[in-house]
């Protein structure tokens, strides 16, 4: 395996034990408040559209779009959605974001499971199906996007579905060992380290793809080739060393809020 | 048309997220990093690295502009 297999297969992996994790917080919060089975129907319903979505947007893309305008695609989509895990990684470690916390997240969503009503419809508990079904597709949709662009620009969309599997069978396997939601797994960091990632091979693909604006319509070459990725990492890295010193405010006494930039994701 | 205000809400959020400017950045320099390709302006050498640092450099303006505050 190269280099950029690796990226991939690391990048994915970090990403889908992320998402995961948010996931499985959402899932064993209506699990364990309101009953398991409406809970693990909207767990599985969600599993068959996030299915149903990769197969149907992998085969557009890789049909449709020639490969310069695909890795133009891709990348930029890959960039944007990069750079905001990036300015979140920053801005909290800035402390001008609070940091992603898997306990109260999990209180919220106890709380907020016990105070919804009785809502049955087809013989489920629609609250719980409801949550669980939207708490795995949207943190699912990430996962599938990152698997999609980083497949089909790496070529091998295989070790990018491994890599994503691995994942969520890691976090779901601890998940049931632990009973609760995996506050321990560093999630911070490990944004970070994707954000990163992200960043890194989304300006790679994004400005070889713009060679479709060429006559030739060939991709355009980075110098290094493929190791030019590897000095994007760099260089995105030192580039949110320098933001975090330059936006670093300092630690809030306890009567003082620490300013949040944004909502919570 | 409320299933398609949310559709269309759901992949903004997804996409854009919490903060437009970083969208942004990122589409305005490719644009300038498409014209110079257009215009033949630089050996692809020269522009790759080139355009390389300038997502950088508005990445930075955005997070700076968003944190003015």
């Amino acid at each position: 395996m190269d280099a950029a297999v690796w990226g991939l297969g690391v990048a994915v992996l970090a990403a889908s034990i992320v998402e995961m994790v948010e996931a499985l917080t959402i899932v064993m919060a209506m699990g364990m408040t309101r009953g398991w089975r409406s809970t693990l129907i909207g767990v599985a319903a969600a599993l068959a559209a996030l299915a149903g979505f990769t197969a149907a947007a992998g085969y557009a893309l890789a049909t449709w779009l020639p490969e310069a305008a695909l890795q133009l695609t891709i990348g930029t989509l890959l960039l944007i959605f990069g750079l905001q895990w990036l300015r979140k990684a920053i801005l909290r470690s800035s402390g001008r974001k609070a940091m992603h916390d898997e306990d109260q997240i999990f209180a919220e969503e106890v709380s907020a499971a016990r105070a919804a009503g009785a809502d049955k419809r087809m013989g489920l508990d629609w609250f719980s199906f409801v949550v669980s079904f939207k708490g795995v597709f949207l943190e699912g949709v990430e996962v599938v996007f990152i698997v999609i662009t980083f497949g089909l620009s790496a070529r091998n969309m295989p070790v990018a579905i491994a890599a994503a599997v691995l994942g969520a069978v890691a976090v779901l396997g601890v998940g049931i060992a632990a009973r609760g939601p995996l506050s321990r797994v560093p999630e911070n960091t490990l944004k970070y380290g994707v954000g990163l990632m992200l960043a890194a091979f989304g300006t790679y693909w994004a400005i070889e793809g713009l060679g479709v604006l060429t006559a030739d319509h060939e991709s355009l070459g980075w110098p290094g080739g493929d190791l030019a990725i590897v000095a994007l990492l760099v260089a995105w890295y030192l580039l949110s060393q320098i933001m975090v010193r330059a936006l670093r405010r300092p630690v809030a006494t306890p009567t003082v809020a620490v300013p949040r930039v944004s909502e919570e994701v | 048309m409320a299933f398609i205000r949310g559709f269309a809400r759901f992949w903004y959020d997804f996409i854009v997220g919490d903060d437009w400017k970083i969208a942004v950045a990122v589409v305005a320099t490719l644009l300038v990093a498409a014209a110079l390709v257009v215009g033949s302006v630089l050996p692809t050498l020269m522009l790759t690295p080139l355009a390389g640092v300038l997502l950088m450099l508005a990445f930075a303006i955005a997070l700076v502009i968003d944190t003015r505050r």
